[in-house]
């Protein structure tokens, strides 16, 4: 009975969603402000029902309800109650309620948090909103019904695969597809700009803080993911460039580059189509990689031909949404002019290259990670992309970035001329290189062109972030939240590029082979296999190892990697035993029983790779300073003056 | 600057980024496209010599061998009409077993044998590499349910 109320609830929502579009839009055009309520009724409507489907499927997973095939397949009965809830969107059907889920949650905050916005112009943000709403509530109904039943029912599910059973994992999908959906809103934002076919600063200071949010969701959950890579799929690899990994990375990348464009643009009038382009693409991406990973493109383009009805949609919804928003940025956009100029060393000028760098290696990323699709939707062969290939393209852009980023924090808006600024750089570039060989050349005992080039820039960054705030409490100037929201995130970038430069350059990773007894040494470090045993977990039986870790024959740690395998069957899998350090992780992962007593381990030495995550939760907590500034929430009287001022010239 | 000029100048900036882009593309793209070839290309001499490719089929039921006590192994990969023996020294993955499908990463060696730096078999267990599952014409296995 529940299941079958859920699928109630979502074709009302589907309905709900139809209305919401139709008297939004219609009601903008009108200018008919009882339409327009009404659009705003079905925002609440429509969250309602679908968080009332959402609610069912969670039950009927709670329930162990194996009648319907989609808890059926994703659970089992033996499974703890936090992944059953996490198994609701552990596969195709039901992440697609949970993005259906975020998209209502975004547009009822919309309703609800831009009330100083034109009720003309928020409706219109509703109504395309809605418009998304209708494309995915349609595509689950017509070809991904999570509610679908299972005849007979089945005694026992299959049981979530196992991978999947990790906390980092269960809430990485909601948080990752706040951030994708999140961007529905800058893409709403844009098209209804561009209805209006007019754009000012106030429009660019609603969108920031909005932008904001989804792109903090987005930068936590990508972090999260890279975690859990990194100790649950059992190797220590951190970043694997995978396709699934790109799907959520390029949204991120040009998620970055719009919010740098939309300072532009609030701030200086400039960069406007531009500005909305990069929403329009922010938001594209997120639906190309929530549909290159949860449909089973990227797995083999013939997939499709096992569910044509599937690849048809949602190559028809990419079309609409993408094409459309093109076609109407391609007609409106050339109204919109930005008059003013500014001076190639001005912040305008640096925050322009850092859209070029973050784009081109936005392109190249998308060109590598759809090339092997095309290549085989042609039949011209079977082909990969190797990681070789991302990390060039990838690196070859951020390198000047990361060195521009330093000055162009500290660049004004408009003037050309650094001055006062000047001294403060060379003093932060100096102490950057200087740091660099020291860290090199002391911690690590070694001195490599690219190691020091990305040591150096680290530290460049974060010293050139921090000059911000102590040269503006020296001169007892206020930080307001947008600056330190920006110092903060700009100071994660750095921390991160730390980490990245370290883990790459000194990692060390050796296969072993040992008996119960036998030790090892990696990077100084002496890991010995003291004991094999035989243990019991809730769901699965494992061997479990004691690797006692020493140095200099101190004991440092003493590791704990597992071999488990499910109760439910398939295949064993890999838990490794991690010390975690601030300078360096140490990682043992067990391999396999080779006989004569041996097993095999994976022994791994991993420097700084801690601050790799952390600068990513930085710049994740960056975000939420900017997008909490006052000035965002004083937007009510803002708009007053703004619309007739348009830009305050300067200000910061 | 006169407008006209300042245009001139952005599309020259422009043009120049997007050949900067595709220069490195290019580059970047040489060394790392890796071709896939199931065990019966390789026999009929499709496979690049020298060069590392991709390697896929089903490991042949019994094939696999090891030397005790050390990292080497040794097992066959097959298309059910050619097979291939392939050696590596590592880790296995906790997906490999005979009589499923996996995808080696390497070169081959003038004897014919497949020498791998990578094994690769992917994370879903009932899921079967696709590459594999093609060049066998088989149709990718959906997850079966009782």
């Amino acid at each position: 009975m529940i299941p079958e109320l859920g699928h109630f609830a979502l074709i009302l929502a589907l309905l709900l969603s139809i209305a919401q579009c139709f008297f939004s839009l219609n009601g903008a055009a009108r200018g008919n402000a009882a339409w327009m309520a009404a659009g705003r009724s079905a925002v609440v409507g429509q969250f309602v029902f679908v968080a009332l489907a959402f609610g069912a499927l969670t039950w009927a997973f709670v329930d162990r309800d194996f009648s319907v095939l989609y808890v059926a397949t994703n659970s089992n009965s033996q499974l703890p109650l936090f992944y059953r809830v996490a198994a609701v969107w552990g596969a195709h059907e039901g992440s697609l309620l949970l993005w259906s889920l975020c998209l209502a949650g975004w547009t009822l905050a919309v309703a609800a948090f831009s009330k100083s916005l034109e009720a003309p112009f928020q409706s219109r943000v509703l109504g395309i909103l809605g418009l998304i709403s209708i494309g995915f509530q349609l595509f689950m109904l017509m070809t991904s019904n999570p509610f679908e039943r299972l005849v007979p029912r089945a005694s026992e599910g299959l049981d979530l695969n196992p991978l999947l059973q990790d906390f980092a994992l269960a809430v990485h999908p909601p948080i990752l597809y706040l951030g994708y959906v999140g961007f529905a809103v800058a893409f709403a934002f844009a098209c209804a700009t561009l209805l209006e076919g007019r754009l000012d600063a106030a429009w660019a200071r609603w969108t920031r803080p909005w932008t904001l949010a989804a792109w903090l969701f987005l930068t936590i959950g990508i972090a999260l993911g890279s975690w859990w890579a990194y100790y649950e799929l059992g190797w220590g690899g951190w970043w694997f460039w995978d396709p699934v990994e790109n799907a959520s990375f390029m949204p991120w990348l040009a998620g970055t580059a719009l919010i740098h464009s939309l300072a532009v643009t609030e701030k200086r009038g400039l960069f406007k189509s531009w500005t909305l382009l990069l929403a329009v693409s922010a938001f594209s991406l997120s639906l190309l990689g929530t549909f290159l990973v949860r449909s089973g493109v990227l797995i083999s383009v013939h997939a499709f031909a096992t569910d044509p009805a599937r690849g048809v949609f949602i190559l028809a919804f990419l079309t609409a949404v993408i094409g459309g928003a093109l076609l109407l940025f391609a007609w409106r956009a050339p109204r919109l002019k930005s008059a003013a100029g500014f001076e190639p060393t001005s912040r305008e000028s640096f925050l322009l290259f850092n859209n070029a760098f973050l784009v081109a290696a936005l392109g190249l990323i998308l060109l590598g990670t759809l090339y092997p699709l095309f290549m085989d939707a042609l039949e011209l062969g079977k082909i990969s992309v190797g990681p070789p290939y991302f990390e060039l393209v990838f690196l070859v852009p951020m390198l000047p970035l990361l060195a521009l980023l330093g000055v162009g924090m500290n660049a004004a808006w408009k003037r050309g001329f650094l001055g006062s600024v000047r001294n403060r750089l060379y003093l932060a570039g100096a102490l950057a290189v200087i740091g660099s060989l020291l860290v090199g050349g002391a911690a690590y005992g070694e001195i490599r062109p690219m190691t020091t080039l990305g040591f150096a820039l680290a530290l460049w960054v974060m010293i050139s972030s921090l000059s911000i705030p102590l040269a503006r409490l020296r001169a007892r100037q206020p930080i307001p939240g947008a600056v330190l929201g920006m110092v903060i995130a700009h100071f994660g970038v750095g921390l991160a590029t730390l980490g990245i430069t370290g883990v790459q350059s000194f990692k060390i990773e050796k296969d072993v082979a040992l008996a119960v007894g036998d030790g090892a040494d990696v990077a100084g470090y002496d890991f010995r296999l003291a004991a094999l045993r035989d243990l019991r977990g809730p769901n699965f039986i494992a061997v479990e190892a004691d690797v006692v870790v020493s140095r200099d024959g101190r004991p440092v740690t003493t590791l704990h990697p597992q071999k488990r395998l499910y109760d439910s069957g398939g295949n064993p899998m890999t838990e490794a035993g991690i010390e975690v350090g601030a300078a360096r992780d140490l990682f043992a992962a067990l391999g396999d029983d080779l006989g004569q007593g041996r097993w095999s381990l994976r022994l791994q030495y991993k420097p700084l790779i801690r601050y790799v995550w952390l600068g990513a939760l930085l710049i994740a907590l960056g975000g939420g300073i900017a997008a909490l500034d006052r000035r965002y929430r004083e937007r009510a009287t803002v708009r007053a003056g703004a619309a007739s001022a348009s830009v305050a010239p300067g200000s910061r | 600057m006169t407008p006209r000029r300042k245009r001139l100048i952005a599309v020259i900036a422009i043009l120049a980024g997007v050949g900067a882009a595709t220069a490195l593309a290019m580059l970047a793209f040489q060394d790392n496209l890796l071709y896939f070839y199931n065990p019966s290309q390789v026999m009929a001499g499709e496979a690049p010599k020298g060069r590392t490719f991709r390697i896929g089929g089903m490991v042949t039921q019994g094939s696999l061998e090891r030397t005790a006590g050390t990292l080497k192994v040794r097992f066959v990969v097959t298309d059910y009409k050619h097979s291939i023996p392939v050696n590596y020294e590592g880790l296995l993955p906790d997906l490999f077993r005979e009589g499923q499908g996996i995808i080696a990463h390497g070169q081959l060696t003038e004897a014919g044998e497949f020498v791998a730096d990578e094994v690769l078999a992917k994370h879903d267990e009932n899921y079967m590499p696709p590459e594999v599952a093609e060049s066998l014409n088989m149709p990718t296995p959906a997850r079966p349910v009782e």
